[in-house]
């Protein structure tokens, strides 16, 4: 099926996997207040059967819903690259990441979702309509529309954050969140607002080929891609602008912490090198500087801050700032090569980080307590199997060989090199050595620890859901380690021609 | 016609300044109503009508009231002064608008008053639909997607409002 845009019904037919995905969100919602499934109080037996799991259960057949549709989209080719909607695999490969991200996410929360009596319709109805809204960024050719994407994204997640009432730390975190967000969506809206005067168009096509052909305003252009920049980097929490990161992570529901710091992350990424590879290529003398500099300080100041946490939530959250600063090497690059290793990376670290996040909430008996990197001495010992899982994770989150993490931080380093970014290449392999440091770190607790106390890790129990996402995570982690040949072709075949403009096919009808 | 530019510009951020420096919460959004009115007058002189209609109705009457609702309800008779900052960050802020303003004033005033092909593609719509077609037809054609997905950040809002702020749990 050709897709060009001249009937609305080819709108419908590019965002089927969005519209599948916000449709079964209300499902879910209408579910969640209907009959027996509002007395979650009430709710016996086993958290991952009950009520309240059977929403997510649902949750999960829609992401896998929308899955199909995605697949589907591979057999569609859109003509001319000028619409507001992009089907092409740059696209699709982010909505695998997000569905990933997703499908994980409601996976390891059914006992935290139980155990701290959270409202599961709206949790899970949340997460979905989450994950649309970062497909609607991935998939937009429109400032408008990525704008919106962000938006239904950030609200979404805002709510997340905030969702535990019970504790005053997740009420914190989200404030927090909200105030610093709406901030850094009207710097990003004023910068929209000042490349549409630069250029005259909010297209990200028409904005590229106004600014490559020098037709944009200079000032009005450096103005909005500044701003721009600072609303992209508060969504991807580079420093400086990475303030609200480690409190509102540290302070949300856990499982919402693994969702955010993997597929808000990778959605915020993907809109990110869009905006600035395929509309603001014409301009790259201008925002290189900006990015390079940004990468830098964002890699080397949030991998000495992780050095000295002794939270592990806390620890994560600085880390995912650490890998922020490595992804934003890539877009530095904005070359095909560049563009598929960020691609890859998102994939890894998606899986990395929500596998590592699984045994946190584990080990901390889906609940907020037992967080400290003491309480996971002689963990290791006492829980073979989840030790080596972590193990795993964290070497992969740290970049060693045998572990996707580290094919994805060698495709990072290739892109760099084709762009000849030579300093940053040198930054990313020191501040990558020295986050060894506080990943080894848990794992010498773990095993070269002896327990705190008898039974210290009696407790600790992985429920049926979250032990298929450790499966599938700890596969995909290793797959991609010691075969990434093909998630690489993949990746590279996504690219093939993101940043090549059509010759101005008008957007809706010819 | 250049008079009343100037008298709205100046009211418009007149207000705006109005709305940080007042030191009662209730002033400050009247200050903002003086501002809003303020641009829709702009609009007007812009040959905007239904743009300053919209402006009035939307923001200075059902939003701004609101906005007054909210704030008479939660904390009245609280003392602000203490909570507000003053000094340096002003001083920044200030100066940061300052700059940008400067940099970008040469830029626009530089530009030719000539209609662009902007402004005949606006005066051939509104000729064409009338000044509530013209931006109908484009908000239910070309812009149909952004306009659904509005929809749905509002659906979220609403949830996300729910969960937060229902009594019982």
């Amino acid at each position: 099926m050709q897709l060009d845009f001249s009937r609305q019904l080819h709108f419908f037919w590019a965002l089927l996997p969005e519209i599948i995905l916000c449709a079964w969100a209300m499902v879910v919602l209408i579910t969640g207040v209907s009959g027996r499934f509002k007395d979650a109080e009430n709710d016996g037996g086993d958290p991952s059967f009950n009520n309240a799991a059977s929403l997510g259960w649902l949750a999960l057949v829609g992401v896998l819903l929308a899955a199909m549709a995605n697949g589907w989209l591979y057999g569609i080719t859109e003509v001319g690259r000028d619409s507001m909607v992009a089907v092409d695999g740059f696209r699709l490969f982010s909505n695998w990441v997000f569905l990933l991200a997703a499908g994980l996410s409601i996976l390891i929360s059914f006992s935290y979702v139980y155990r701290q009596r959270l409202q599961a319709g709206e949790f899970y109805g949340l997460i979905l309509l989450a994950t649309a809204g970062m497909m609607f960024m991935a998939g937009a050719r429109d400032l408008i529309v990525i704008f919106l994407g962000l938006e239904v994204m950030s609200i979404a997640v805002y709510a997340l954050t905030a969702f535990n009432r019970r504790d005053r730390k997740s009420a914190e975190a989200g404030l927090k969140y909200f105030l610093l967000g709406a901030f850094a969506t009207g710097f990003f809206l004023y910068g929209i607002a000042l490349v549409y005067g630069a250029t005259g168009s909010t297209n990200i096509a028409a904005v590229s080929r106004s600014v490559a052909s020098g037709a944009a305003t200079p000032t009005f252009l450096a103005l909005g891609i500044t701003f721009l920049t600072i609303g992209f980097g508060f969504k991807v929490s580079a420093v400086p602008f990475h303030m609200w990161t480690p409190d509102v992570y540290e302070g949300a529901p856990a499982p919402v912490t693994a969702f955010m710091s993997a597929a808000v992350k990778a959605a915020a990424f993907v809109a990110f090198l869009r905006v600035f590879m395929v509309g603001f290529d014409g301009a790259y003398e201008t925002w290189y500087p900006i990015l390079w500099w940004l990468a830098a300080i964002t890699m080397v100041v949030a991998n000495l801050i992780a050095l000295v946490q002794s939270n592990v939530k806390r620890m994560l959250a600085y880390s995912s700032i650490a890998h922020a600063g490595y992804l934003l090497v890539a877009i530095t690059a904005s070359n095909e090569t560049a563009a598929a290793g960020l691609l890859f990376y998102l994939l890894v670290y998606t899986v990395m980080n929500i596998g590592a996040f699984a045994i946190v909430i584990g080990v901390a008996h889906h609940a907020e307590e037992r967080l400290q990197v003491e309480d996971y001495s002689g963990f290791g010992w006492s829980q073979p199997l989840l030790g080596v899982l972590l193990t795993i994770f964290l070497l992969s989150l740290a970049g060693f060989p045998g572990t996707g993490g580290f094919m994805g931080k060698i495709y990072l380093l290739q892109g760099a090199a084709d762009a000849q970014l030579w300093y940053l290449s040198v930054i990313l392999v020191l501040t990558t050595i020295a986050s060894y440091w506080y990943y080894l770190r848990v794992a010498w607790f773990m095993w070269m620890k002896s327990e705190l106390t008898e039974r210290q890790h009696a407790l600790v129990m992985v429920p049926l859901p979250m032990r298929v996402a450790l499966v599938a995570s700890v596969f995909i982690v290793l797959y991609l380690g010691f075969f990434p040949g093909s998630a690489l072709e993949f990746a590279r075949a996504s690219v093939e021609g993101l940043g090549v403009m059509g010759a101005g096919v008008p957007g809706l009808g010819q | 016609m250049t008079f009343l530019f100037y008298l709205f510009a100046g009211l418009a951020i007149g207000g705006a300044i109005g709305v940080v420096m007042a030191k009662n919460p209730v002033g400050s959004l009247l200050f903002m109503v003086t501002t809003l009115a303020a641009m829709a007058g702009t609009f007007v002189l812009l040959e905007a009508h239904f743009l300053a209609a919209i402006q009035i109705i939307v923001y200075a009457g059902a939003i701004m009231v609101l906005f007054l609702f909210v704030i008479m309800l939660l904390n009245l008779g609280h003392e602000y002064k203490a909570d507000l900052r003053g000094g340096a960050f002003s001083v920044l802020s200030f100066g940061l608008i300052g700059a940008i303003a400067g940099l970008l004033a040469p830029e626009i005033s530089g530009a030719e008053a000539a209609p662009g092909p902007g402004a005949v593609a606006i005066d051939a719509a509104i000729a064409e639909h009338g000044a509530v077609g013209a931006i109908a037809e484009p908000l239910y054609t070309t812009y149909v997607v952004p306009f659904e997905i509005t929809g749905i950040l509002l659906l979220v809002a609403i949830v996300g409002a729910i969960v937060l702020a229902k009594r019982e749990v």
